[in-house]
């Protein structure tokens, strides 16, 4: 057993109050949404690939040009939902727990809605037309899909960090899950903007 | 030069307590659990040694069935699928993974690392490699082998062509494979960014570990489209999308474009690590630093950045506008400077040092030669009207096994010789691999030069026969004689190596008077690799005096030793300054859990039983909530 002396002035102990760089797991999610994104940009690129290829009516005959009232909903849920995250993220660096948990289940509950009015969307949608419709049909239906997916994976992280918060396991000096969960989520937000762009209004150009 | 006596010393001042932390269990729980990147790397090594067998036995089975015209040892339909597994295998399942097994051990050990930045990111890796390899190489017992080609054009791939199982199991296996690869190349990225011995500022980097971080950029940024496209074609496949179907408003070109952008990166993917050993392997045997090393990292780096620029030319006769095909072309003719001042950098340390030829360098020389030659046949692809008469020929396979078989299989093969003796502790018959070295070489140019003649007489590739007469039999026959040489030259290195895993003499620490870390610790490292962990000097930390002193110096300084737990250093990014000690993870069963749960979604959706993807889904859900659960401070839960 080491006293309490030594376990203060040991090496770990006394070089975490020194500022350094990024840690490993900084760089890991930051690498992994790198690559998400270069997902995503595929897609997208997809999508304009194929609609200059049709070289015809975009969208194809016989589907009309997307609404933009769920969409904007959609946005509206989604991308400030970022900043109760980020509310919640500064305060556990300030060892607030209530905070945390405060903010990330306001964030949780944003995300939550979003994925319900997707929900909503698709089954409208789909009485128009399903993925195997067409390629516009399979492309919409791809990206959005994906990028809902995305969202529930994010919700499950948002999950994860209010466990581990109630449980005491995410305290003043160890809270770089956080982090990592909230740059995943705040990339999705941002992805979400470009396929807004790109699905819902690009047809109408 | 054998023993290194700094190491011994400071193993002794704190290697028993080192030890007690590091080593791991032993028995079955361990083999399941274990993180440390040294036996990571070796089974990443064994498994892709093993896939390279099966694809071998799998191009020897083709040869044979080509060696005489009218053969009918082969139907169509187990040609189909043995040229599709044999591309895809090699390129997927042995390249990749071969060299990543490189990384995996020797990336830690140069930079003076103890583990990988993420130890069980890195477990988790091997198991969804392994499964997804054998998912593919089963396929093969069940004739539901891929059989549209290795890069598997629509629209022949599609449900209504290729009805049977095999598409599927190809868009599925590399999918998961994917999975596996990307997590490798973040490991690789974080650890060398985070994990470099202080004092290896990034001007000090070993050319193995900067050839190992492009190619895993490359990988971050070409793996994502690869994916994409193959999701694509899942999905028009099992749910009758159209991203690919003309007739509903898709383009099967579409494909192919996704395809070739990823497609030709993953060329540098493969060659570029093995390019990293090449320039491990020249400076110990010149017995002189490289020449000219700012270059080769720059040019190593500007491979990887015009590499995403020239894709198109896989393209030159799908009839696109010429404009483009004009770039592409020209992308194509550039992209060659790089590789020409790696090539000279070589040639350069070669001229100016004092050559001592052992086998690891006879594999070198090989290389130079060889790859030499496929580069200059890929310089004449690049020029459009020359692509367009040549394109689907014989003269393509002769083209790409100069370039992967002579730059990737010969420096893995002098890898093998160079490294092995630090990985298993035994030397290898120096006899024996030279013996190997001229039978390998004189096999491989009598199977693969004559198919330069046999495409130009017009030969198409992948026909699994061809009628008398037309001027390819002596050719065809030539080859598969080539074929059996090698396979003869081959084995003689796998013979070496089971032989000196038996009987052969215990290798020293540093057997050839090496330049980088890794030959700083004992033969094979311990589990904890560096007894104090060193401060590097120079790009020579072997070579310079300095270095090796550290690890006796420090031997007290607890920042060095780091004693107190399992812990790695972690330094700054830029210029390596030590910043903090890295509690690293204990062994655990969190990662091979996880990939389990992947590998039943894989199978789920293989199958079309969703129900097995659902519960792999929650598998993989509560592997990664436990894999990441935090752990309670002691201190901080008393409060």
């Amino acid at each position: 057993m080491t006293s309490v002396a030594e376990a203060v002035t040991r090496p770990g102990a006394a070089a975490r109050e020194v500022p350094a760089g990024r840690r490993p797991g900084w760089w890991g999610t930051v690498l992994f949404l790198l690559t998400d994104v270069a997902v995503f940009a595929a897609m997208l690129a997809s999508y304009f690939y194929l609609r200059f290829a049709a070289n015809s009516e975009w969208p194809p005959a016989g589907i009309e040009v997307p609404k933009l009232l769920k969409p904007a909903i959609l946005t509206v849920l989604l991308v400030p939902s970022s900043i109760p995250l980020i509310w919640a993220d500064l305060g556990i660096k300030k060892g607030q727990r209530g905070r945390l948990i405060a903010g990330v289940s306001l964030t949780f509950l944003m995300g939550a809605a979003f994925l319900g009015v997707q929900y909503t969307e698709y089954a409208e949608k789909l009485k128009e037309y399903g993925p195997s419709s067409n390629a516009y049909g399979s492309l919409f239906y791809l990206i959005t899909g994906w990028h809902g997916f995305h969202v529930l994976v994010g919700l499950l992280g948002l999950a994860f960090v209010l466990a581990a918060a109630i449980s005491g396991r995410i305290t003043k000096h160890h809270h770089a899950r956080v982090r990592m969960i909230a740059l995943f989520w705040h990339t999705v937000d941002a992805v979400w903007i470009a396929i807004v762009a790109t699905v819902y209004l690009s047809p109408h150009l | 030069m054998t023993t290194v006596a700094e190491r011994v010393s400071a193993e002794h001042a704190v290697g028993e307590q080192l030890t007690a932390i590091w080593e791991e269990s032993p028995g079955l729980h361990s083999w399941f659990a274990t993180v440390d990147h040294k036996r990571i790397g070796r089974r990443y090594l064994f498994t892709a040694a093993l896939f390279f067998v099966f694809a071998g036995l799998e191009a020897m089975a083709m040869r044979t069935q080509l060696a005489r015209p009218d053969e009918h040892l082969l139907t169509p339909e187990a040609y189909n699928q043995l040229f599709t597994l044999h591309g895809t295998t090699m390129i997927f399942l042995f390249a990749t993974p071969m060299l990543f097994g490189f990384g995996n051990v020797l990336v830690p050990l140069m930079i003076g690392a103890r583990d990988m930045a993420f130890p069980r990111l890195n477990a988790f890796g091997y198991w969804v490699f392994a499964s997804s390899g054998f998912l593919m190489s089963a396929s093969l017992l069940f004739g539901a082998a891929p059989d549209g080609g290795w890069f598997s054009y629509v629209p022949l791939t599609e449900k209504a062509y290729l009805p049977g199982a095999g598409t599927d199991v190809y868009c599925v296996g590399l999918l998961l494979l994917g999975i596996s690869t990307t997590a490798g190349a973040i490991n690789f990225i974080v650890t060398a960014l985070t994990m470099r011995a202080p004092g290896m500022s990034l001007n000090r980097v070993p050319m193995f570990v900067w050839s190992i971080v492009v190619t895993s950029f490359l990988v971050l940024f070409a793996l994502p489209v690869l994916n994409v496209d193959n999701a694509m074609l899942f999905l028009d496949r099992r749910w009758g999308y159209h991203f690919f179907d003309r007739a509903h408003g898709g383009d099967a070109v579409l494909w192919q474009h996704l395809f070739w952008l990823f497609g030709h990166p993953d060329v540098y993917i493969i060659v570029l690590p093995a390019l990293g050993i090449v320039s491990s392997i020249v400076p110990v045997f010149a017995r002189r630093p490289l020449a000219a090393y700012p270059l080769l990292v720059l040019s190593t780096i500007g491979t990887g950045v015009i590499g995403f620029g020239v894709w198109v030319h896989h393209m030159f006769a799908v009839g696109l506008p010429q404009l483009a095909l004009s770039f592409f072309s020209a992308a194509s003719l550039i992209i060659t400077i790089p590789a020409g001042i790696q090539i000279f950098s070589w040639a350069i340390t070669i001229a100016l040092g004092r050559l001592v030829v052992r086998t690891p360098m006879l594999f070198v020389l090989g290389f130079l030669a060889v790859f030499v030659m496929g580069g200059v046949t890929g310089v004449m692809f690049a020029v459009v009207p020359f692509d367009q008469q040549t394109t689907d020929s014989y003269f393509v396979v002769a083209h790409f096994h100069y370039v992967l078989f002579g730059g990737a299989v010969f420096p893995i093969l002098g890898a093998l010789y160079f490294w092995l003796p630090k990985i298993t502790g035994r030397m290898l018959s120096e006899r024996l691999g030279r013996w190997s070295f001229w039978i390998v070489l004189l096999g491989f140019n009598l199977t693969f030069l004559p198919m330069h003649i046999q495409g130009l007489l017009g030969m198409p590739r992948r026909v699994y026969t061809y009628q008398s007469g037309l001027g390819w039999d002596l050719w065809n026959m030539l080859e598969t004689i080539g074929a059996y040489i090698l396979l003869v030259g081959l084995a003689l290195t796998l013979f070496n190596i089971l032989r000196s895993l038996r009987s052969g003499p215990v290798a020293p620490d540093n057997p050839w008077g090496g330049e980088s870390l890794e030959w700083a610790t004992s033969s094979p490292p311990a589990p904890y690799n560096f007894a104090v962990v060193p401060t590097v000097h120079s790009l020579h930390p072997m070579w310079d005096e300095q270095t090796l002193a550290t690890m006796v110096a420090d031997r007290d300084d607890p920042e060095r030793a780091l004693t107190d737990g399992k812990l790695g250093l972690r330094t700054s990014d830029l210029d390596g300054i030590a910043e903090h000690p890295l509690e690293l993870p204990e062994e655990t069963l969190t990662p091979f859990v996880t990939a389990a749960g992947l590998l039943a979604i894989a199978l789920g959706f293989l199958l079309g039983h969703y129900v097995i993807a659902y519960v792999g889904a929650g598998i993989t859900v509560i592997g990664i909530w436990g894999w990441q659960w935090p752990k309670r401070e002691p201190q901080e839960a008393s409060a």
